[in-house]
Formats: C-alpha cells, sequence, structure tokens
C-alpha cells in the first residue's frame, strides 16, 4: 500500500509525516506525531474527545483523513498553552474541579476555546449549546459550564487591562 | 486505498469513471468516515472535492444564489445574505450535529447520504433548489426531490458528482421555515421535520411549497398541502386542511423514536407551525 505524504503546520510548528491514505488524523496526531492530548472516545464524531481545529475550525480528528490536513494549519490542546503558562481555560478547569478522569477534558478546552475566540462572553445557554458536540461522563457538565463562564471573565478582564496599556 | 484531491468537477466525475473499485466521494466526511470506522464503507478511492473552487463557492446572479457542493453548514450559517434570504435552509442546515459537526457537513453531503431523516433536504425540495450534477462527459440540472430515490439511494451514475446547489431568486413577499421534532433539544435525528416556502401577493398566500421529512422513505412534497393554502391569509381552517393533507401524505416507519400514529399526527403539527413561521417571514399578518 502506498503511503501519502503530508507537509502541514501543528501548533505554529512545521510538521511531515507519512500516513496511509485511509488514516485519519486522530491516528497521525497520537501514534505519529506524539501529541496524545487528543482522545478517541467513539470514533464516530459523537463525543468530541478528539476535537482539534483546522483552520481555526472546531472539528473531530477522527472524521479527518490526515491527507487533507496538507498545507493546513492544526490545532491541538498542546498549543494551548504559551511559554510553559496555561490557557486561562485550563486553569479554570482546574480551578473549579471540572474533570474528573480527564479523557474529555482536551476536548472541552478546545470546543470552548473556539467559543470563546468567537464569542468572548457567552450566556450559559450558548456555553451548553457550544459543548453539545462534546460528551462527559464524569461530571455531569455543570461545572464544565461553570468553568468556562469563569474563564470567560478572567479573559475579557485581562484583555480590557491590555488595552488600556 | 488511494486518495486523491482534484482540482475541478469534471476531474473528480473521471477519476469516479475510471475507477473498477469502490469510489467514494469526500467532503465533510461526517458520514463517509464513519462508514469506514464501522466497516461499513471499505473505499478503494476516495476522491476529496474540497481543492475544488466552485465547491467551495457561494454565489450570487439574477436567477438566484448557487452554493458549492462542499461549502460546510458553519459557513452557510455565517453567510448573512442567505440567512437573509432563505432561513429556512440554512436553519435545516444548521440543525445537522454539533459544531464539530458543523465545521465539516455540507448541504450536498446531506442529500447524498440519502436518509430519509436528512434535515437540509425538506428545507432545499420547498425552496425550490435544484443540483448541479456533472459527469465525465455531460452536467445536468436537477430538482432536489429527484435526486435521493430511497434510503441510501440516489439518482446520480456512477461517475456523477453534485458540485452545487441552487436556490431560485426571491422576492419581498417570501419566506420559508423548516422545524424538526427531537426528543432532546440538540444533536438528535429527526422523528418528523416539515419545510414550508411560501410566496405572498397582498397578503393572501400565492405559491407555496411544502416537504415533509422522516415519515417516507424519501423526504416527500405534498402537493395537497401546498393547495390547501394557497389563496388564503393562512386561516385556521386553512391550516388544519394543511395539516390534514401532511397527515395523509405520511408513510412512516414504526421504531423506537417515534410511532406511525405519532409521526402521522406530528407531521401536520410541525408543517401547521412552520407554515405560520415562513408566512411571518414574507410579512404575513
Amino acid at each position: 500500500m502506498s503511503s501519502v505524504l503530508v507537509s502541514t503546520t501543528i501548533n505554529g510548528d512545521p510538521i511531515e509525516f507519512a500516513c496511509p491514505p485511509e488514516e485519519t488524523l486522530l491516528d497521525s496526531l497520537r501514534d505519529r506525531v506524539g501529541l496524545t492530548g487528543v482522545k478517541e472516545g467513539c470514533g464516530t464524531g459523537d463525543c468530541g474527545s478528539c476535537s482539534v481545529t483546522l483552520d481555526g475550525r472546531l472539528m473531530c480528528s477522527c472524521l479527518v483523513l490526515s491527507a487533507e490536513v496538507e498545507g493546513r494549519q492544526v490545532g491541538t490542546v498542546e498549543g494551548m498553552v504559551e511559554n510553559g503558562q496555561l490557557h486561562p481555560l485550563q486553569e479554570s478547569f482546574i480551578d473549579n474541579a471540572a474533570l474528573q478522569c480527564g479523557i474529555c477534558t482536551p476536548g472541552f478546552l478546545i470546543a470552548a476555546n473556539a467559543l470563546l475566540e468567537r464569542n468572548p462572553s457567552p450566556t450559559e445557554k450558548e456555553i451548553r449549546y457550544a459543548l453539545a458536540g462534546n460528551l462527559c461522563r464524569c461530571t455531569g457538565y455543570d461545572k464544565i459550564v461553570r468553568a468556562v463562564q469563569v474563564a470567560s471573565k478572567e479573559m475579557r478582564k485581562k484583555s480590557k487591562k491590555t488595552k488600556k496599556k | 486505498m488511494r486518495y486523491e484531491a482534484p482540482k475541478t468537477t469534471k476531474e473528480a466525475a473521471t477519476f469516479l469513471k475510471k475507477e473498477k473499485g469502490a469510489a467514494f466521494i469526500l467532503a465533510g466526511g461526517t458520514d463517509l468516515l464513519v462508514k469506514m470506522k464501522l466497516g461499513l464503507s471499505e473505499p478503494d478511492l476516495v476522491v476529496d472535492i474540497k481543492k475544488i473552487p466552485a465547491m467551495n463557492a457561494i454565489s450570487h446572479s439574477a436567477t438566484g444564489s448557487k452554493i458549492g457542493g462542499a461549502v460546510s453548514g458553519a459557513e452557510l450559517g455565517e453567510h448573512k445574505g442567505l440567512c437573509k434570504t432563505w432561513p429556512g435552509v440554512v436553519e435545516a442546515t444548521n440543525l445537522i450535529g454539533s459544531d464539530q459537526i458543523q465545521s465539516r457537513a455540507t448541504m450536498v453531503g446531506n442529500l447524498c447520504n440519502a436518509s430519509p431523516a436528512a434535515d437540509s433536504v425538506p428545507a432545499m425540495i420547498a425552496a425550490g433548489a435544484k443540483a448541479i450534477v456533472v459527469g465525465s462527459t455531460k452536467r445536468r440540472t436537477v430538482p432536489i426531490e429527484k435526486i435521493v430515490t430511497g434510503p441510501g439511494q440516489t439518482s446520480l451514475a456512477d461517475d456523477e458528482v453534485i458540485e452545487a446547489i441552487t436556490l431560485p431568486k426571491r422576492g419581498k413577499k417570501a419566506g420559508d421555515a423548516y422545524l424538526r421534532f427531537i426528543p432532546r433539544t440538540e444533536m438528535d435525528i429527526a422523528v418528523v421535520s416539515a419545510g414550508v416556502n411560501l410566496t405572498l401577493e397582498r397578503g393572501v398566500v400565492k405559491t407555496a411549497r411544502i416537504c415533509l421529512g422522516a415519515v417516507a422513505p424519501t423526504a416527500i412534497l405534498v402537493p395537497a398541502a401546498a393547495k390547501a393554502i394557497i389563496g388564503t391569509k393562512l386561516d385556521d381552517e386553512a391550516l388544519e386542511k394543511l395539516a390534514a393533507a401532511c397527515s395523509a401524505a405520511c408513510n412512516p416507519i414504526d421504531d423506537k423514536r417515534g410511532t406511525i400514529e405519532y409521526r402521522v399526527r406530528v407531521a401536520g403539527v410541525l408543517a401547521k407551525r412552520a407554515a405560520k413561521i415562513a408566512f411571518q417571514r414574507a410579512g404575513g399578518v
């Protein structure tokens, strides 16, 4: 079987790898690139554990072929950390106990970040709808929603401060 | 499996024609990759259409709007012009799956997957939308209601690809709406659905198209329901006749998600509600 050579950008870094044409982005990220933050829950686009961004858009990496990401920008949970500092959403998930087993957490973080980028002050209802594609079997969601609310407040405060400066 | 990403629709059709094994089109992959994962599809060739410029474009002309076959639900929902002229079509498409799915899923993929419960299909049929079908040797324009022939079955030839969907030009006194019933608030498949598109003249319904989903092997256009409201101001009597015509047109399955009786009754209820929204959007009082 012939493999495809994929040149892409992941979390800002240029990456090249070869894989079979039927391999999903999820499998390439985990097994070839070594980014194991992305998780496989269902493998059929229902649970959101494998959420990544592709050219800034939120999607399930289990429903993307690696061959499709040639020349594009992939974002994973590993890219949310800046200069060794956790993202405000990650801090908020810890502070608000928004995780237990942690399998769904990277997907929730990526999805919540995608939401806050397009809507910095979402209502609870908007948060619940935006995270409807992410399943969590531990928390019952309330703490996750609260963590996103707290993080959005923090991030708005920070962006105000930087604007003043 | 081979992966090809051609630059033109004709090239895509030629790849399909030449392939002796199982060939599949890849747009958003929200159906194809699931079927591959579950072992329901084992492609020898996957043709990715997202590198074809015509597939990614939304354009407007004197005759209406054209939406490329690879335009995602999210892109459609961000298009202010289409949200204004065809809110029912956009809402129907945006009901499919989560935000993750919306980033990838397409109207044409929803159509060609040929599920009787596809959300965008009744809205497109009600709108009078057409598919631009490109084969390896010829192009043709086909009304959406002629594409799906049964669950998982379409009228497309092996070498044919849908390049775009066209929506007719819109007058001012016009409105469309789509409603579906699901037992939850999000992330579910329609138990029953209804798309309504109408135009008004001096406050009276002049033309109407009503299409039901998930109540028959394919989405069904119900001319008797349209007839029931044409020439009316959508008064209670007209709405009752509309509901009765819709219920009479149903030929649903009985399954865990809804019984036959339930689907037949709810089809009428949803059609009435969707008609009221479409009427209001058209400026009716």
